[in-house]
């Protein structure tokens, strides 16, 4: 009864609030800069996440891009988000395992960064163990394997730095620099990194037509008897390439990185990480969270004959006791081209992009 | 939830009190404008629920032992039937996931008609049919990547139903997947199920309607299914297509209708 009477008093106060609460009718607002949304998304699939608390602005943006590629932010100014996440590697590196400023090895290979605000879990990392990006560009500042900084020293030298106050007041109207700001700042960066002009992109759009090789790898790719990998890494209709779920595809028998399994204590979940979307496979080895395969070769071969068993794996992968389906040399390789048609080198090669 | 919609409906009535040009008999015939649905899930007589995936077994009507994976279906074509056959249609489709308890509600609205409180035959269909099984069509269901390969006719999954079987002895997966049935190449038969429930339920203001699965029918009713012989991959199987389409008969029922 109570709570009716609040909800009552709740609802007068909103449809009688007619006159605007006018608050500082000077104070600044940013340029707005929405999310240029590619034709093939707005066609098939739902609106990207924007938090209305972080709007796009071209401000914000700038200053993200130069937070994403500026040493400043590790401990000893060596290392920008960029060192690990390089725009022509589709902002992933090419090492197994990136190195720290400490010169210490993780042990998860970097991930490329694009359609990030698509990912409408919002779970970030291998593991999904940050949500939303602006809570993820927090964390490799502090890791030790990292960035190994503390944010408190990341803002005093922000806030000393000659340029960066008057960034921070034209991106968000405040000289007072705060590790929440930069952050949100990165995260408008990350979100205008989107690619959808592969090949296979402008054939959806009828510009571009598929070899007979890319074809017969897209009917493999979408065969339940053979590729079935469209359950997990999406299809024509979802060109994100990637379902961002959590599941065991296979690779080891006992794991020493429990993935999933980790952040959620369920061993249910151990030997699960994220589907890494497909685009830019061309930029973007070594592939899997241990960066165990070089090529696109070593990782069909895996699905084709190299699946091992563990009581985590996903049904999806068949014949698990033979290893996979076996694949014809020709499946494979037509498989691979089809792959390759998902690589978009204007997005790596995009100006904006660039430090 | 339920709190949400009761502030909305309170600031719905406040607000529209506030205006004087009222149709003045507003009140006098209320009519129905939105129904609830719930999902529950069970095996026989025990609940299923995403806790029980990959741990509980289940043995089928053939005898195998089984764990589940993943649970995922499409239904769609809600309609309520009053007793003069006049038929009123409810907005959208609901695709269910039981790893996702969210999913497990479904409110929806008249889209045409005006209801009145009564009883009602309650149909809806399992899967699209053939009009609303358009390729690519659906934006919500393609970022959920439940499309149905185009090599197969296209559209959308009906239902996904993943996990392994002889888990007792040499435990292998199967993919209950179940779409369109191809044929041939280029040759497609729909493969959706209508359903109509009797007796009629009653339909009020706030009436919520559970449907309820019982995940060992697929297996179970009218053919007993044997996951030696149809495990995986079933999706390219036209007869395997057909026969989940006959055993999905049995699957759904309605289970506790509540008003408030
Ligand atoms: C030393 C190398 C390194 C540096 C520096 C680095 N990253 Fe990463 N990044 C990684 C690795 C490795 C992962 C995967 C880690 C994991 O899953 O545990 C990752 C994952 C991410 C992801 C998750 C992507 C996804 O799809 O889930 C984002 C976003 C990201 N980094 C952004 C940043 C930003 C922003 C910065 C700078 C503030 C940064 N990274 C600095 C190596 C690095
Ligand atoms: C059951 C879901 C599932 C299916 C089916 C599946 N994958 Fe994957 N794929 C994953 C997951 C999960 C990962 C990441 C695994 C890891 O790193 O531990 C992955 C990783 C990959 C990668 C590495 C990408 C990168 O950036 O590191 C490629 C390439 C790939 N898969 C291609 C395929 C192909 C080709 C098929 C079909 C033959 C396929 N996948 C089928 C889930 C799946």
């Amino acid at each position: 009864m109570k709570k009716w009477l609040i909800y009552s008093v709740l609802c007068i106060c909103l449809s009688c609030s007619n006159e605007p609460t006018d608050a500082d009718t000077d104070a600044y607002v940013p340029t707005p800069s929405p999310l240029e949304i590619p034709e093939l998304f707005e066609n098939l699939i739902i609106a990207p996440v924007l938090p209305i608390d972080n709007p796009q602005t071209v401000e914000g943006i700038a200053l993200g891009k130069k937070l994403f590629f500026d040493p400043i932010l590790s401990a000893d100014n060596t290392q920008a988000c960029a060192s690990c996440h390089a725009p022509q590697n589709a902002f992933t590196d090419s090492t197994r395992f990136s190195i720290g400023i400490d010169g210490i090895a993780g042990n998860r290979n970097s991930m490329p960064l694009f359609n990030m605000a698509w990912n409408y879990d919002e779970l970030f990392f291998w593991d999904g163990r940050a949500f939303s990006l602006e809570h993820q560009a927090i964390e490799p500042v502090t890791n030790p394997i990292e960035m190994h900084n503390t944010w408190d020293v990341v803002v005093s030298r922000l806030q000393q730095n000659d340029e960066y106050p008057q960034l921070f007041e034209a991106a968000f109207g405040d000289q007072t620099i705060t590790k929440e700001l930069a952050t949100k700042a990165i995260a408008q960066f990350e979100r205008t990194l989107i690619s959808a002009n592969s090949k296979f992109d402008r054939y959806l759009l009828g510009d571009a037509t598929l070899t007979q090789q890319e074809q017969n790898g897209l009917n493999v790719f979408m065969d339940e008897n053979r590729g079935d990998c469209f359950h997990c890494h999406g299809n024509p209709n979802n060109p994100l390439w990637t379902d961002n779920i959590f599941h065991n595809n296979g690779l080891d028998a006992t794991f020493s990185d429990l993935g999933l399994g980790e952040v959620s204590g369920d061993p249910a979940d151990n030997g699960k990480f994220k589907s890494p979307s497909l685009r830019n496979l061309a930029f973007s080895a070594p592939y899997m969270h241990d960066g165990r395969f070089n090529t696109l070769d070593e990782v069909i071969n895996h699905y084709s004959e190299g699946l091992v068993d563990s009581p985590t794996i996903d049904p999806l992968m068949k014949k698990v006791d033979e290893g996979g389906v076996h694949l014809t040399p020709q499946d494979k390789s037509d498989l691979k081209a089809f792959l390759l048609s998902l690589s978009d080198p204007s997005f790596i090669n995009n100006p904006d992009f660039q430090n | 939830m339920k709190k949400i919609f009761a502030l909305l409906f309170f600031c719905f009535v406040l607000i529209s009190c506030k205006n004087d040009d009222d149709n003045i008999d507003c009140c006098s015939q209320p009519i129905v404008t939105d129904v609830t649905f719930t999902f529950s899930h069970n095996w026989e007589d025990t609940e299923v629920t995403e806790n029980d995936f990959n741990t509980m077994q289940y043995i089928n009507a053939n005898g195998e032992v089984l764990t589940i994976a993943r649970i995922r279906y499409l239904l769609s074509r809600f309609e309520l039937v009053n007793t003069n056959g006049e038929s009123f249609p409810l907005t959208g489709y609901k695709l269910i996931d039981l790893s996702n308890p969210e999913s497990f509600t479904f409110n929806t609205t008249i889209s045409d008609g005006t209801l009145y409180p009564g009883l009602y035959t309650l149909k809806f269909v399992y899967g699209f049919n053939e009009e609303d099984n358009i390729d690519g069509a659906y934006p919500d269901l393609n970022s959920a990547s439940w499309n149905w390969p185009a090599m197969l006719g296209g559209g959308y999954h009906f239902l996904q139903f993943d996990g392994m079987y002889n888990v007792d002895t040499t435990s292998s997966p199967f993919n209950y997947h179940n779409g369109t049935a191809r044929i041939s190449d280029g040759n497609y038969e729909q493969n959706f199920v209508s359903f109509e429930f009797f007796p009629e339920v009653e339909i009020n203001y706030n009436t919520t309607i559970e449907i309820k699965m019982d995940i060992s029918e697929f297996f179970k009713n009218p053919i007993t299914w044997d996951l030696n012989q149809y495990n995986t991959p079933l999706m390219p199987n036209y007869d395997a297509q057909k026969m989940m389409q006959q055993n999905v008969g049995s699957v759904f029922s309605i289970g506790q209708i509540t008003q408030e």
